[in-house]
């Protein structure tokens, strides 16, 4: 059933007893081509893409809760691409462009809004950094433009410009950045993905994997064994634990992100604004919410919820940055918990293990690459080659020295 | 959270800087280690959902390490002890 103006007008006029279940509930088949094991963005992406632009058949999702249960609906839905790294920036501008057709693609309102992105400038060396980053971004195909301090009062007069410790400066502007419908967005892969052939099979926990003479033959479920030609594992937050299964360690950490939203209010925000030096950043949702958080906790943790010191310190950021939204009252909070890895960058790369892939990583960041992450794990799956854009998400990069570290942290997760 | 400091009493979280697992005190010698310990021992983590054993640094405090048992699901403390006291029972001279 493809959605349309004139559907919606049949439907109203008809009391809409025509709509039906955008994806079927189907029962696991003994064996598929492709297992895809996390029924999150990522998973359900993949499943579409290598579908739709892979010509893939036989394909399963499995899913231990139910469709999009994980950091899908846990996100601060934005979307941008302002990456420094040569082995980032072309694969996140990818998935700038897939969110900009993505809609029409696969016929769903994502409520896709390229309100664009703007990140505070203090100091001359910050502008020198971010006037690097714009020219990265723009050799890559993206969209940059620093901003002097008018540019950023005519458009959001309600920031504190002379902050003693972090007046503004300036800004980069990145206006094809915005926010995304995020639970629209698992809903409208899985339909894309269900409609061509994809079955999505919910409340089925993988166990195990069936490895044979170091070959991977298929996944032990909580709905009994099924045998798969490939196994692609996208279940960032609990990799370690599902890799683990196949007597993987990887060079992840778990940690916390905590998130906030307020009231509804009216409209009072134009786009994003990000306040790195004061850990905050902020949006304003559809339904009127001041959407923003911060930094991650920083302790190992599986634990959907955060500690109290962030909490205080994201709004400290707030009130330094903006002070107006004192006013707003908080209506929720809510942790998800990330894949951080050790460079701050993601995987997507087969194993050892024969027939095993994995993707994941993908820190505080996971969201915004949703579309080309699936792409380009759906490119590696049909030909076995990484996609040109993903080159450099290996998981062998740390013992070839090549790290992809944006912050130049080193090997400390937390601190990405 | 808390955490029971054994020489200080309880203390806020806040005040400790997080390094991670608390198997990063056993760092192999770098004059002898292979490629593949050393970079096991400098990327690689076990990461449980459950009981961790970790580093945290008294940075706001008496700037000792300790090593802390806390379970990853829950966030309960159970177990703190200097990270000089493991270093040495595992026969590190400090």
């Amino acid at each position: 059933m493809r959605y349309s103006a004139l559907k919606i007008l049949k439907e109203g006029l008809t009391g809409n007893k025509g709509w039906k279940p955008v994806w079927r509930e189907p029962d696991p088949k003994p064996e598929y081509d492709v297992i895809i094991v996390g029924g999150g963005g990522h998973g359900l992406s993949t499943a579409y893409y290598l579908a739709k632009e892979f010509r893939g058949k036989n394909i399963a999702v499995l899913e231990k809760g139910w469709l999009g249960s994980g950091n899908i609906g846990r996100n601060t839905t934005i979307i941008r691409s302002n990456y420094l790294l040569e082995g980032n920036q072309p694969f996140y501008e990818l998935s700038l462009k897939l969110w900009e057709g993505l809609e029409q693609d696969f016929n769903y309102n994502a409520m896709v809004s390229q309100r664009g992105i703007l990140n505070l400038i203090h100091s001359d060396p910050q502008r020198d950094a971010f006037v690097r980053r714009g020219n990265a971004m723009r050799l890559s195909g993206a969209d940059a433009e620093i901003f002097g301090r008018e540019e950023i009062q005519k458009m959001c007069p309600f920031l504190d410009y002379e902050n003693a410790r972090f007046p503004i400066q300036g800004a980069i502007w990145q206006p094809r950045g915005g926010t995304v419908r995020h639970d629209a967005v698992a809903w409208g892969y899985a339909r894309g993905a269900d409609a061509l052939g994809v079955d999505i099979i919910q409340n089925c926990e993988v166990t195990g994997f069936q490895i044979e003479n170091g070959v991977c033959k298929g996944v032990e479920t909580s709905k009994g064994a099924i045998r798969a030609k490939k196994v692609a594992v996208c279940v960032a937050g609990s990799s370690s634990r599902v890799m683990e299964k196949a007597g993987m360690r990887l060079p992840i950490e778990s940690h916390v992100l905590q998130a906030f939203v307020t009231e509804g209010l009216k409209p009072v925000i134009p786009g994003v604004i990000t306040f790195g030096a004061g850990h905050f950043y902020v949006s304003q949702s559809d339904k009127g919410g001041l959407v923003f958080g911060g930094d991650i906790d920083g302790y190992n943790t599986y634990a959907q919820r955060g500690n109290l010191p962030v909490v205080e310190d994201v709004c400290e950021g707030g009130m330094a940055i903006m002070p107006m939204i004192g006013r707003a009252r908080l209506l929720r909070m809510w942790g998800g918990i990330m894949d951080m890895s050790m460079d701050g960058s993601p995987f997507i790369d087969k194993t050892h293990i024969d027939g095993l892939y994995f993707n994941g990583g993908w820190c505080y960041g996971g969201f915004k690459a949703t579309p080309a992450s699936g792409y380009c794990y759906a490119h590696l799956l049909a030909t076995d080659t990484p996609h040109k854009t993903a080159e450099a998400y290996r998981l062998d990069r740390f013992r070839r020295g090549a790290p992809i570290d944006e912050k130049g942290q080193g090997a400390q997760p937390n601190l990405h | 959270m808390i955490i029971p400091h054994p020489l200080l009493g309880p203390r806020d979280a806040a005040e400790f800087v997080y390094k991670g697992d608390a198997s990063l005190i056993n760092r192999p010698d770098g004059m002898t280690a292979s490629d593949d310990e050393m970079h096991d021992y400098a990327y690689l983590r076990d990461n449980p959902a459950g009981e961790h054993r970790e580093l945290w640094y008294h940075e706001q405090g008496d700037r000792s390490w300790l090593v802390v048992t806390r379970n990853t699901m829950t966030h309960d403390i159970t177990y703190v002890e200097l990270a000089r006291d493991v270093a040495r029972a595992s026969g590190r001279s400090r």
